[in-house]
Parts: structure tokens; sequence; C-alpha cells
């Protein structure tokens, strides 16, 4: 089966919010998960979704 | 030379005409090139040929030939198989795809367009042969202007009023107008998007059309119409860059967003009008209710 969204990367500058069981990148800033997720949005193609100022996802659509 | 010859090359020709009339090729850039061009005008031909040669057999009494009529039908539903082919394998290669229902009505455009050409044909040679050349012409004339009206289907501006509208960003949520269209995390992408981007609201105009442009084909035709006349603001490797059409739930109207080269308010507004309804899109809902109320 063809996965159709899967989240491929959690970025957070607050480790007591990342799930448990995916790839988490955790930053100490907010300029340093912007400077991941923009990195990691180009290099794994999927789209960068913010669910609070903590935390971004990477999201295959 | 036998008493027929100039009854059929006068279908043949007025016929080929007819084709090479309705193979115009135009901003939607399809067919785009000179094979997949003469490809059509030979097909063409071909139909043409079918359609005048049916009248002599049927005048001189081998009523047998009139089946190569259908083994023209069966050729010329191939000719939707093959477009319907090329245009997905071409599609997966867009960066705006075309959709399938698009796609679709392209290929049905041009099984049906072949048999305008043997009607055309058809009509020409009966009329040359009944009265004489003038009439061969009249009659080829005036098929020709129904197949021109046969062709032509309507415009997305006939149901929908179209609205632009700047798009705009709530927290992570982008909008336009009212319409949710996706969330975008990075504040350099929402900066592009603020750059780029245009919003466009279609109020559909009644009921039924409210179910036509709520059809995901349709949609996706819209995009894919914008994004080739006006450019799109897009490559691979950027999928956060995406045009989208959602729909609002209350009342139906459609918010498209787009992300075109070239920002050009009225032009894209004059785009949106010219996308075709797709045949497979529409919706007559209110017809059932008529005929329930016995009208």
């Amino acid at each position: 089966m063809d996965l159709q969204k899967f989240i491929l990367a959690v970025i957070t500058t607050n480790p007591k919010k990342a799930p448990v069981a995916s790839t988490v990148f955790h930053c100490d800033s907010k300029e340093e998960m912007d400077a991941i997720t923009t990195n990691l949005e180009a290099i794994l193609d999927g789209i960068a979704h913010a669910l609070s100022d903590e935390i971004y996802i990477i999201v295959k659509h | 030379m036998t008493e027929y010859t100039y009854p059929i090359v006068l279908g043949i020709i007025i016929g080929t005409l007819t084709r090479l009339y309705m193979l115009r090729t135009d901003y939607r850039q399809y067919p785009t090139y000179l094979h997949g061009k003469i490809i059509h005008i030979a097909l063409g031909f071909i139909a043409a040929g079918l359609g005048t040669l049916a009248v002599p057999s049927i005048m001189e009494e081998n009523f047998t030939a009139v089946t190569f009529l259908t083994i023209a039908a069966s050729q010329f539903r191939e000719v939707r198989n093959m477009e319907r082919n090329t245009l997905s394998e071409m599609d997966s290669s867009e960066l705006v795809p075309r959709g399938r229902t698009y796609i679709e009505g392209i290929a049905i455009a041009f099984e049906s367009r072949n048999y305008l050409v043997i009607f055309t044909s058809l009509l020409t040679t009966l009329a040359y042969l009944l009265s004489n050349i003038w009439g061969g012409i009249i009659v080829g004339a005036i098929a020709f202007f129904i197949s021109k009206a046969l062709m032509a289907g309507g415009k997305l501006s006939d149901i929908v009023d179209v609205e632009f509208i700047e798009p705009r960003f709530e927290g992570a949520g982008l909008y336009v107008d009212n319409i949710y269209i996706m969330n975008i995390g990075l504040p350099e992408r929402k900066k592009e998007i603020l750059r780029y981007g245009m919003g466009f609201i279609l109020k559909p105009k009644n009921f039924d059309s409210r179910s036509t442009i709520a059809n995901l084909g349709q949609r996706q035709a819209i995009l894919h119409d914008v994004s080739t006349a006006l450019g799109v603001y897009r490559d691979s490797g950027t999928p956060a860059l995406v045009p989208l059409a959602k729909r609002d739930l209350d009342d139906g109207r459609v918010g498209v967003f787009v992300l075109p080269q070239e920002r050009d308010e009225k032009r894209a507004i004059e785009i949106i009008g010219k996308v075709p309804i797709l045949e497979n899109a529409v919706r007559l809902p209110t017809k059932r209710k008529r005929k329930e109320e016995g009208k």
C-alpha cells in the first residue's frame, strides 16, 4: 500500500511535546528550529506544518 | 473516374477541413507537437473517407459496406484510449497536473470530433449526389458550423462569479477569504506565499453549478489552466508551494489559491472564466426536483 500522509520528522524546542516513535529533532531556539525545518523540508520533499510555535512536523502528502 | 469521384473528393476535403478547424492549439497547449497534430489530421482524413464512402455504397445497393462504419467506431474508441494513455503518462511530469477528469474530457472530445467529421463528410457527399456541387458545398458548410457549435462546450464564467482576494495567514493557516487552504509552518515559505500567491473566490450562480465546481477534477482543471497560462512558482522539492482549491462547506463557494509567476489579477480572472466546464463534472440536481414536482 502506498502511504498517502506520513509524518517524516518532528522538530521541536520543547522535548516534552515531542511524540514517541517518530524521528524528533530537538532544538534550542526558534531560529534553529526554522533552519533545521527548512533543510529537512527540502531533503525529505515534504511540507512543514506548524502545530504550535514549539513544534513543527514534516509531512509527506 | 466514376460519377462518384468528385462527390467523394468534396466530402473528404470538407471533412478534413472540419477536423483541421477543430484542431486548434491554444494557450492550453494541446496537442503541442507537429507529430501529435499529424496523427489527428490523418485520423480525421480517414474519418472523412469512411463517412464519404458510405453514401456511394448505399447508392450502389452494396448495403453490407456500411458495416465498416462499425469498424470506424471501434477505431475511434482506440483514439480515445490513445489520448487518455498519452495524457496520463505526461501528467506525472507536470508541475500542476491536469487531473483525470480533465484528461477524460479531452479524450472524449477527440473521439467525438472524429464522429462529427464522419457526419460532415457523409452529409456533404449525399447532398452533392442528390443535387449538385453547390448543394454539397452548402450542406458541407452548414454541417461545418453545426460541428463548430457542438464542439464548443460551456465555460466556467457561465456558472460562477470570480472575485480576486488577497490570501492571508492566521497563525500557520493559509486562508482565502474565510476558506482554509493549508497549514504552512516556515516563516520563509509564508513570505514567499504572500509574495507570489493569489486567491480567488468562485461563487456559484445557482445550485447546479455548486455541485459542478465541487468536483475535484473540475477544481484541478482550474489550477492547471491558470498555472499553464500564467506560469507557476513551484519546482520539484518545494511541495509546500502548491496551488490548491478548497470548498466552503456552508455555501459551496470555492477558494482557489494559485502561485502564478505573473501576478496579473485581470488576466487570471479571465483565464479562470475560460476554463472549460468538464462534462464529467456537470451535475443537475435541480432537474430531478423539477421532475418530481411534475413540471
